[in-house]
């Protein structure tokens, strides 16, 4: 009766039954005891290490075994942790009171957590030899209010990646750290080494801002000027117009920077550097490693540091830290971890595995990072004149840099706008943001 | 035949009308231009896919290459090998096939039924949910995941796979109950109330004529409920923490440095091997999709 009009499909008790079956295996499969089966006695640090490069990872998990190895008492747990959203997990981990004991960030990051109660202040945890190991500029980058609530370990200046030959052939003089080019020489340079399609420097600005304010301490920039009454407001002077001005006038006046890598990220220069496109590309140090991956074959290729101004060859830096958890109940075994950690050695096994420089004063002397070989010995000059990034410790800086500043400078350095606007966008605009944070 | 009709629905003996011959090439050409179209827009969807699969076996001086090319030069397996080196891939994906499979299973067998009831109660109530359903596609995850946090901590599931499953069938819920509903709508009313006639109780009629009926708009709401839980990163990244229990898309991130510096070759390579299982259960489920809504349902 029924199947005379309508006829159904079977879908009954087989399919039904082995999709319920299905589910229970599952989920049987997902569950998990996710309780800590920490009752040895044993005190157990958890530590989120961002390092990603192979050699940076197998030198922090190596420092890890041999901590495990030689501390019964206190065992370290590796937990690969991702630059991506690292701000976002470790706040919902903080609010949630899961956090890491140990955590790997970088010093532009932290002023949120610090002032948030997130990260123990370590003023009174660390030993001396740390503390007197790494230079006070250093210290600065992760010391907000009273408290420090990091420990910097690793940095790195940005350079001049140079194609050495081409260089060469020219004829122009090659910088040192000792005698580095000027910004005006730096112009002149780039405009020499310019023609037939091919320019002196490729800009990777698709982050201006950073690049922008750390280089222009060299300069004598400040942009940002703290008051007697402790608020900070941004204000152009002449030492922060050298650097923008410059960018500006290679790529719209000399046509001696490539307008096209303006939006562009580091890496995505890397080609035409390789093709002989750009004769320089200004990056961070620790691109090195890709260059030295990638460059094809019998291309010769130079580390050189970047233009000096009135301030020498001064730049910002925003280290990456270490810090300990405010919630996590083991603070003195961590900070004795991190004592072990950023051992001069140690120091330095982990700033070779991430192509960067350390911190510590020790670690620096160590003759591994003096060789020329890809740059290292250039790079390790520099570290004597790195200082905190300008801005770092600025609250609504954030705000600014992204509604006001990354427009205001990508619109100046593409020609779109000239000084007059830009300062004015900066100032103006730049201090209603601020204002907000400040009240 | 006996009705004075042809095969094809032409009336016995009334002669057929032949094309003019000029038509027929405009149809041709029609039909060529179509073809062309979709073989473009397959190739412009393809593109990222094959690009990927390129760029894995490129060893790294062809991948700083400003003339690269689609072939690679000198093909390698190193990006595999390194990928598979440094990360604990096999893991990783077997733990967010677990995880995807368990979401997509339950998200279809919760929003099923609740479908079912919006589709065919037109209520103010179900008008309400309906609306709130669309309005919940609004809210930012970032909004979400704190509450979700200390709600999942306090039933003891952080770090827990079954507290992801969850969260990814809370999340794919309210689109799955969207797509669901305008499946059942689909389906003519009148062959439920033809059942009913038939003599079929209610649940009879829905797992015996609905719900087969609804089979290809279950299996495509699976599949995007699969999908969805199968690349999601950012839960993932929050809740689950330890490493022998993250999935694909979190150890994705592990190639990936500071101002985005990317490992590219095992990156590539890794993600490439990330989108098979989806591409696999696309085609596993492509069949139900399109193997018609209501095939077979009324006898002719």
């Amino acid at each position: 009766m029924f199947s005379k009009r309508v006829k159904p499909r079977r879908f009954g008790a087989g399919p039904l039954n082995l999709v319920v079956a299905l589910l229970l295996v599952l989920l049987a499969a997902c569950s998990s005891d996710s309780s800590d089966s920490r009752d040895d006695g044993r005190v157990t640090l958890r530590f989120q290490s961002l390092a990603w490069q192979d050699e940076s990872v197998a030198a922090t998990k190596d420092l890890v075994d041999e901590w495990n190895a030689t501390h019964p008492g206190v065992k370290v747990e590796y937990v690969q942790g991702s630059w991506d959203s690292v701000h976002d997990q470790l706040l919902t981990s903080f609010e949630g009171g899961e956090a890491p004991d140990v955590i790997h960030d970088a010093s532009d990051d932290l002023a949120d957590f610090a002032y948030g109660g997130y990260l123990a202040d370590l003023t009174g945890l660390l030993p001396q030899r740390l503390k007197s190991d790494i230079p006070a500029r250093s210290w600065a980058t992760t010391t907000f209010g009273d408290g420090v609530y990091g420990v910097p370990f690793l940095q790195e200046p940005r350079v001049l990646i140079a194609n050495a030959k081409w260089l060469r052939e020219s004829g122009v003089r090659i910088p040192t750290p000792q005698h580095p080019w000027t910004w005006p020489e730096f112009r002149s340079v780039t405009r020499q080494l310019s023609g037939d399609g091919r320019f002196g420097v490729a800009w990777p600005l698709r982050e201006p801002v950073s690049a922008t304010l750390n280089l222009s301490l060299s300069a004598g920039g400040r942009l940002f000027h703290r008051g007697d009454d402790g608020k900070v407001t941004v204000r152009m002077d002449t030492g922060d117009e050298v650097v923008p001005r410059t960018v500006h006038d290679q790529v719209n006046t000399d046509h001696s920077a490539a307008n096209s890598t303006l939006g562009s990220g580091g890496s995505d220069t890397l080609p035409g550097f390789f093709a002989g496109k750009y004769a320089m590309v200004p990056l961070g140090f620790s691109y090195r490693q890709q260059i030295s991956q990638q460059a094809p074959e019998g291309f010769e290729w130079q580390v050189l540091p970047a233009p000096a101004g009135a301030a020498g060859l001064t730049q910002g830096v925003s280290p990456q830290t270490l810090s300990i958890a405010e919630d996590s109940p083991h603070k003195k075994e961590a900070a004795a971890f991190l004592d072990f950690l950023l051992r001069p050695a140690n120091m330095v096994r982990l700033a070779l595995g991430d192509w960067m420089l350390p911190t510590g004063t020790a670690a620096l002397k160590d003759p591994a990072l003096h060789t020329p070989d890809h740059g290292w010995a250039t790079g390790t000059a520099l570290a004597g004149h790195l200082v905190p990034a300008p801005a770092q410790s600025v609250r609504g800086y954030p705000e600014w840099k992204d509604k006001v500043a990354t427009p205001a400078l990508q619109e100046y350095y593409s020609g779109a706008i000239g000084l007059g606007e830009l300062r004015r966008r900066l100032e103006k605009d730049g201090n209603l943001v601020l204002a907000r944070y400040q009240r | 035949m006996r009705d004075g009709r042809g095969r094809r629905g032409v009336p016995v003996g009334v002669p057929r009308r032949t094309a003019h011959p000029g038509s027929r090439v405009v149809r041709r050409a029609g039909r060529a231009a179509q073809y062309a179209a979709l073989l473009a827009y397959l190739a412009f969807l393809a593109f990222p896919l094959l690009w990927l699969l390129s760029t894995a076996f490129k060893p790294p001086r062809e991948l700083g290459s400003s003339h690269p090319t689609w072939i690679p030069r000198d093909p390698t397996f190193s990006n595999f090998r390194q990928a598979f080196d440094e990360q604990p891939l096999l893991r990783a994906g077997l733990n967010s096939l677990l995880v995807a499979l368990a979401a997509a299973l339950i998200a279809v067998l919760v929003a099923t039924p609740m479908a079912y009831v919006l589709a065919r109660r037109r209520t103010r109530l179900a008008r309400a949910v309906s609306g709130w359903v669309v309005v919940s596609q609004a809210f930012p995850f970032v909004l979400l995941i704190i509450p979700l946090f200390l709600l999942l901590k306090n039933l003891r599931l952080i770090d827990s796979p079954a507290g992801l499953v969850i969260v990814y069938v809370v999340w794919a819920l309210p689109f799955a109950l969207w797509m669901l509903t305008g499946y059942v709508r689909a389906v003519p009313r009148e062959l439920e109330e033809a059942a009913a006639v038939d003599g079929a109780g209610r649940l009879r009629t829905l797992v015996s004529v609905t719900a087969p009926l609804l089979a290809p708009g279950i299996a495509a709401t699976a599949m995007f409920a699969f999908v969805t839980a199968w690349n999601e990163f950012f839960f993932a990244l929050v809740l689950l923490k330890t490493p022998e229990r993250q999935t694909l898309p979190v150890i994705l991130t592990h190639f990936i440095g500071a101002e985005g510096v990317a490992d590219l070759g095992p990156l590539a390579a890794a993600s490439f091997l990330a989108t098979l299982p989806s591409l696999v259960v696309f085609a596993f489920v492509q069949r139900r999709i399109t193997g018609g809504l209501l095939a077979g349902a009324v006898k002719s």
